[in-house]
């Protein structure tokens, strides 16, 4: 039963080093999310350093824009900060670009924080509206990273034009319509239309799937085509009374109190295995989601997939890129700025990765990869999608934005669609939340 | 404290005592304490400034850096407290009193976070630490391949939390996760372990036991080694068998070793936050649709980093430093007590 003392302090002495290396460990893994700093700066070759900071991939080292962007200008070097999670990012660069030091050369804004950047933060980015023509961006992307006073603090860089992504096989299995043009003319004008055909799939639904992924991706599409959400055209707040929120809750309730739905919650793990499962039979399908789907789902889901227009046209999504006031290469960066969100390089970007342009005249020109047709059976997806972008309206977004969303999706709908709430309950939820949010 | 106090001072007073009169070269010899060479009084005046700032010197690393980085941002969340501050306005700071701290007493977030941190607490340090001794107590026989046990116990706690709790939302995932699968098995229904009020407490404990089991388990095993074994021998002698060895002779001697890790594990659970919210997923700072985890530390980032009212989350900080300290308050008066019981 006793061991000698020299055993015991040996046994410390791993203690420690265990503790250590643990230490060590940590510190490398959380180094690597993080990292972005910038005092930028000519390296010893002579060239001048331009960081570029964005949250997740962009797609611009991957569509070798950075090299090309280095090949015309020998004299500039690039080298990009990515955070992964947008709920890390934003946070940081608010209080660097506020410290007036950290900053990239360029700064990705995500479209939920636009609006806070326009009203609180439009002294700290350099005005990118003088000397570009303005005219090559759809009207509202541009207005909204444009200040009262006419100054744009951002140039826009994708959107998230809506369209409906469904399994052609399980729709088939269903006894469902599987034209993507009928399906549209079915649905057409009405989300709640699309909900109804739901009803139909559950009838027949086959074993072990779902029609959505979610009622609050339901929520999502619906309110994207609203220009009125949680904000008026004044700036005021009027989620409680606007026509936007009622009509997209009711229809995701219809979604979260039926059995149509796998409740899932979006971009979490078990989400992105029920791609690969084929557990639901549709999604409200911004541009973006196109390569989330192939990448999720994988083989197994090539040639099954299709898309077709959503019921009315919506923008979910979407970042602008800015170039803070604070960088030391401002001339630079706005050159580089500007370059990044021509047509010309947003088609390249477009091609690579399926993130739409915001600038309309190359739109008859996109042509996605072969493979991406092949894997969405062959639908039009730059014609789909280019009709939704142009027709979508103007949305009004305000400072609070994107925590307001996440009140209605991340507990109000949850609440209703996962702990089997009353609508009621779950807008009252929803409403104490959103009040918290607002501070009142 | 005290002990480390005089120790600190002893060398300084035995300098002070013995003014010097021996030559320099003994110095490296005999070390520390011997008196300084004589002759110049500079030299013996920079010796006794050696000897009694040296010691301060070597200290100040840890004093210099706690206060840039511990001290400092303390103070200044103080100040922040009693101001209205938002992230994306941080130069315009009104200020606002107790407002903040008015706000939380009356807000159900703030009630409900505390509740849910007081819980999972429970519900994590006791098992965790009662699972430790038990463990610790087996790994002290002896057994073949000891050290490899005991390496196996700390790798809980040398993984990082991100990758471990990843793994456990897998393990709980509502729908095609394994422990909804075992649950099948014997005909349970598939419980929605995130969703659920008691089921995401539980979830999250599991997480915690997971990773500090181990590592208890072996500063309960260290303090064991060092009890004497003629105190188990006449224990023996007295006709104790295992067990009554256990309760009457190990537990009593490892109290103190077992009030160190229930303060720490407490200051752990207060301050609990990485295995939440990752466990959320998406918007974890909520902490479940119905805030069902959202531990203290989750709010105060929620309100901070998510929401932007840093007035408001430095108060939530600030509260939770006061619990801190009545939860030290309460430990020395229960140690106090348990001292003169003895």
């Amino acid at each position: 039963m006793r061991t000698s003392t020299r055993r015991s302090r040996r046994l410390v002495a791993l203690t420690a080093v265990a503790a250590l290396a643990t230490g060590l460990l940590a510190g490398c893994a959380e180094d690597s999310d993080d990292g972005s700093s910038s005092d930028g700066g000519g390296d010893s070759s002579g060239k001048t350093t331009i960081t570029v900071g964005t949250f997740g991939e962009f797609g611009y080292k991957q569509s070798g824009l950075y090299d090309e962007y280095m090949k015309l200008h020998p004299d500039i070097a690039i080298k990009e900060n990515v955070t992964t999670r947008t709920d890390v990012y934003w946070p940081k660069t608010l209080t660097r670009l506020q410290a007036g030091s950290g900053t990239d050369d360029i700064q990705a804004i995500e479209v939920g924080n636009i609006t806070e950047a326009v009203q609180t933060q439009a002294d700290k980015f350099v005005d990118l509206g003088k000397d570009v023509d303005k005219s090559q961006w759809l009207d509202w992307k541009t207005a909204q990273a444009t200040t009262k006073d006419g100054k744009t603090i951002g140039l826009g860089t994708d959107v998230g034009p809506m369209a409906v992504c469904y399994r052609k096989d399980l729709f088939k299995k269903a006894g469902l319509e599987t034209d993507r043009a009928k399906l549209a003319e079915l649905w057409k004008g009405d989300w709640a239309k699309y909900v109804d055909l739901g009803k139909e799939y559950m009838k027949k639904a086959p074993k072990g799937t779902k029609y959505v992924d979610s009622a609050s991706s339901v929520y999502n599409a619906v309110a994207g085509g609203f220009s009125e959400r949680y904000y008026d055209k004044g700036g005021n707040v009027v989620w409680d009374k606007s026509e936007g929120v009622k009509k997209s809750w009711d229809v995701a309730m219809e979604v979260a109190t039926s059995d149509m739905s796998a409740k899932l919650k979006q971009f979490d793990k078990p989400w992105e295995q029920a791609y690969a499962k084929g557990s639901f039979a549709t999604v409200a399908c911004p541009a973006w989601m196109i390569g989330y789907i192939q990448q999720k789902a994988g083989e197994s889901g090539n040639g099954k997939w299709d898309v077709a227009a959503a019921p009315t046209a919506s923008n979910w999504g979407g970042s602008f890129i800015g170039v803070p006031t604070a960088s030391k290469h401002q001339k630079e960066a706005i050159a580089l700025a500007k370059w990044l969100t021509a047509p010309e390089q947003q088609a390249k970007v477009f091609a690579k990765q399926a993130s739409f342009p915001s600038t309309p005249s190359v739109y008859s020109t996109l042509k996605p990869q072969d493979d991406t047709t092949a894997y969405f059976s062959g639908a039009p997806l730059t014609q789909i999608f280019s009709d939704s972008a142009k027709t979508s309206p103007m949305q009004y977004l305000g400072v609070k934005d994107q925590p307001i969303g996440t009140s209605i999706t991340d507990v109000g709908i949850l609440q209703v669609e996962q702990k089997g709430k009353t609508p009621d309950q779950g807008w009252e939820a929803a409403t104490k939340e959103i009040k918290d949010v607002l501070g009142q | 404290m005290t002990s480390s106090k005089q120790a600190l001072a002893q060398p300084a007073t035995s300098a002070d005592a013995a003014p010097g009169n021996q030559p320099g070269a003994a110095r490296g010899a005999q070390g520390r304490g011997t008196p300084p060479p004589g002759g110049s009084s500079w030299r013996s005046r920079l010796y006794r400034w050696d000897m009694k700032a040296s010691p301060y010197a070597f200290i100040s690393p840890f004093f210099i850096v706690f206060g840039a980085f511990s001290l400092v941002p303390l103070l200044y969340t103080a100040w922040y407290s009693l101001h209205n501050v938002q992230l994306a306005d941080l130069d315009k700071q009104t200020w606002v009193g107790l407002d903040n701290y008015q706000n939380l007493l009356s807000s159900d977030f703030f009630w409900n976070s505390l509740w849910v941190t007081f819980v999972i607490g429970v519900i994590s340090t006791v098992p965790q630490l009662m699972m430790a001794i038990g463990i610790a107590h087996l790994l002290n026989y002896k057994l073949r391949g000891s050290t490899v046990w005991r390496v196996v116990m700390l790798t809980p706690y040398a993984t990082s939390v991100a990758a471990a709790t990843l793994v456990f939302v897998l393990l709980y995932s509502w729908d095609g996760g394994m422990i909804n699968w075992l649950l099948d098995f014997i005909g349970i229904d598939p419980v929605n372990w995130r969703e659920s009020d008691w089921g995401s407490k539980f979830a999250v404990s599991t997480i915690v036991i997971w990773r500090w089991t181990g590592y208890n388990a072996l500063i309960y095993l260290a303090a064991m080694q060092a009890i004497p074994s003629d105190l188990y021998e006449s224990a023996a002698l007295d006709g104790a068998g295992r067990w009554q060895q256990f309760r009457h002779v190990t537990i009593p001697m490892l109290r103190p070793t077992i009030l160190f890790t229930v303060v720490v594990s407490t200051i752990g659970a207060t301050q609990l936050f990485g295995e939440p919210l990752l466990f959320g997923g998406v918007s974890g700072s909520k902490g479940g649709s119905a805030h069902q985890f959202q531990t203290l530390g989750l709010y105060m980032y929620d309100q901070g980093w998510i929401v932007g009212n840093l007035g408001k989350a430095s108060a939530i900080a600030w509260s939770m430093f006061l619990i801190l300290l009545i939860i030290a308050v309460i430990n020395l008066v229960v140690t106090r007590r348990l001292r003169k019981a003895q």
